[in-house]
């Protein structure tokens, strides 16, 4: 569903990242890994559309980048559920509103006070703070709600960036269990952390592949994670 | 303009969510209020002044049209000879297209609606008239008073309507330049409006950056902030449109005097043309919004 072939992204200095080719297969569970500025926020953006590759190629759902407009990667993008790094929300918007903002943005806003949602919120743990503002959430909560808004589209992709990055030990036990069940109901799911414990521990709970960035190309770790 | 129509449709039909994906603070919104309620303010006053103006030049165009009157108060017995003499002097003046004799029943008829119906006119000294068309060009006037004066000597040639005619032009100009400044007004808003759209979005790159991670078209976040600029057109062009009104209608009536300083009351229909304002500037708004919007929205990508 994500493919890339030969793909490389310069920011204007020298490359990167440089010839990766791979693809993101339905249904999987998948790390990328690396030292931090190794350039894995750089390669998910490019998984959904924000950055077009510099050399090569990246096709989303079979789709070059290179040929989408601006609309057709707004669509796409829909299919698509991203935790960012930094978790931007709407600061003026409440926290439920927040989460059904992509139901709003696909026109679908009718459906944004259905059950779903509720049951959405409940799942990811956010019940109680869901008439609370963005900025008045913890770091965890955060995370958790940015999850809630990246799934409410069902997309078949979830790409997390360094989900478990502000939150604590227990917080990101919790944050990993509720992308493993995603990854349980056919979710494809990616998750960019440098975090080598975190990878560690989902290895008990569900089969991961590991990417490493190395060396500005990218690997499958082998077992000396 | 199908893609315009479109959103005129969305706006009027309102999506409570997309209204608010937009901060609703900031010092553009003001900005965008005080402007329209201003330019509607002027736009009141250059729509009274080109209405007032340009009826002026119609009353006065038709006053103009009855052109000149040549005027014989002599004794009975005189007057026959003096009319003679008169008519000879105009159908030999260049300029004069025709000259007629009022006749009798006509002056009655003028007369009527000061003295009533049963004016003995025979029994009353009321002097000849002779109704002067003239040609394209006009006559001279001082020759024909000079030729007059020598020939015909109790004629008097009364052509006050002359030194209208360069007020009519005037006046006409006077309702044209109040279009124009309508004009003017309404672009200074669209560039003013244009300035306070874009410095909105730039205001609101994170918004716009959080959207676009959800997957919004381009279409959708500039309808959010077009729609928040149109209604603050609309509400801010109707605050400046009926103080404006207000204004207007505390100058002094025409009714007492016919003039341009008292005549620039909206009258009858003109009044309806006040409602178009806050309407086309919420159009004004909507349009300028939307290309700055997308424009913008384009550049960021
Ligand atoms: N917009 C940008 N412009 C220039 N350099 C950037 C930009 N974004 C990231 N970089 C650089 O690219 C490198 C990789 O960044 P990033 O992809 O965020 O790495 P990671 O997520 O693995 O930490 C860093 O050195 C960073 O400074
Ligand atoms: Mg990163």
């Amino acid at each position: 569903m994500i493919e890339l072939e030969n793909a490389a992204y310069s920011y204007g200095g020298g490359e990167l990242i440089s010839d990766m080719t791979l693809s993101i297969s339905s249904g999987s569970f998948y790390f990328l890994t690396g030292p931090s500025g190794a350039g894995k926020t750089t390669l998910l953006k490019m998984c959904y559309g924000a950055l077009v590759p510099t050399a090569g190629h990246v096709r989303l759902f079979g789709q070059d980048l290179r040929d989408m407009t601006r609309d057709d990667i707004a669509i796409a993008r829909r299919r698509v559920g991203v935790v960012h790094q930094d978790c931007q929300f709407l600061d003026h918007l409440s926290v439920v509103d927040n989460v059904a903002l992509p139901l709003s943005v696909a026109g679908q806003s009718g459906l944004a006070d259905n059950a779903n949602l509720k049951e959405l919120l409940a799942w990811v743990g956010l019940s109680k703070r869901a008439n609370a503002y963005p900025p008045e959430l913890s770091g965890g909560e955060r995370q958790r709600a940015a999850l809630a808004r990246a799934i409410i589209m069902s997309p078949d992709v979830i790409l997390a960036d360094e989900p478990t990055g502000n939150v604590d030990w227990e917080m990101s036990q919790r944050l990993l269990k509720l992308l493993v069940e995603l990854n349980r109901m056919g979710k494809t799911v990616l998750i960019a952390s440098h975090d080598l414990s975190l990878i560690r521990a989902a290895k008990s709970q569900v089969q991961a592949r590991v990417l490493r960035i190395y060396n500005r190309r990218i690997q499958l770790a082998g077992a000396d994670l | 303009m199908k893609i315009a129509l479109g959103g005129i449709t969305s706006l009027l039909a309102g999506d409570g969510h997309r209204d608010r994906v937009v901060p609703p603070t900031g010092f553009t919104a003001t900005l965008t209020s005080f402007t329209s309620g201003a330019m509607a303010f002027l736009v009141v006053f250059a729509m009274a002044l080109s209405f007032a103006s340009a009826r002026l030049a119609d009353r006065w165009g038709d006053a103009l049209a009855k052109s000149a009157t040549l005027r014989i108060s002599a004794p009975q017995a005189e007057i026959e000879i003096q009319l003679a003499a008169a008519m000879q002097v105009l159908n030999t003046t260049a300029g004069v297209k025709s000259a007629t004799v009022i006749s009798q029943e006509d002056q009655q008829k003028l007369l009527e609606p000061w003295f009533g119906p049963d004016v003995p006119l025979d029994m009353l000294p009321v002097p000849v008239l002779i109704d002067i068309l003239e040609t394209e060009d006009g006559f001279d006037p001082d020759g024909l008073r000079l030729r007059l004066a020598a020939e015909v000597p109790a004629a008097v040639l009364d052509d006050h309507s002359r030194w209208r005619r360069p007020l009519i032009s005037a006046a006409t100009r006077l309702s044209l330049l109040g279009w124009v400044s309508i004009i003017l007004i309404v672009g200074a808003s669209a560039a003013m409006i244009t300035l306070a759209a874009r410095a909105a979005l730039a205001a609101n790159a994170q918004v716009i950056a959080v959207l676009r991670l959800v997957g919004a078209q381009d279409t959708y976040i500039a309808a959010a902030f077009v729609r928040r600029f149109a209604a603050r057109a609309f509400v801010g062009a109707l605050v400046g449109m009926v103080l404006g009104a207000m204004a207007v209608l505390l100058l002094p009536s025409s009714a007492q005097q016919a003039g341009i300083l008292t005549g620039l009351r909206f009258q009858g229909t003109d009044w309806l043309w006040l409602l178009v304002i806050p309407l086309f500037a919420a159009v004004v708004a909507f349009v300028a919004t939307r290309l700055a919007a997308l424009k913008v929205l384009g550049e960021l990508s």
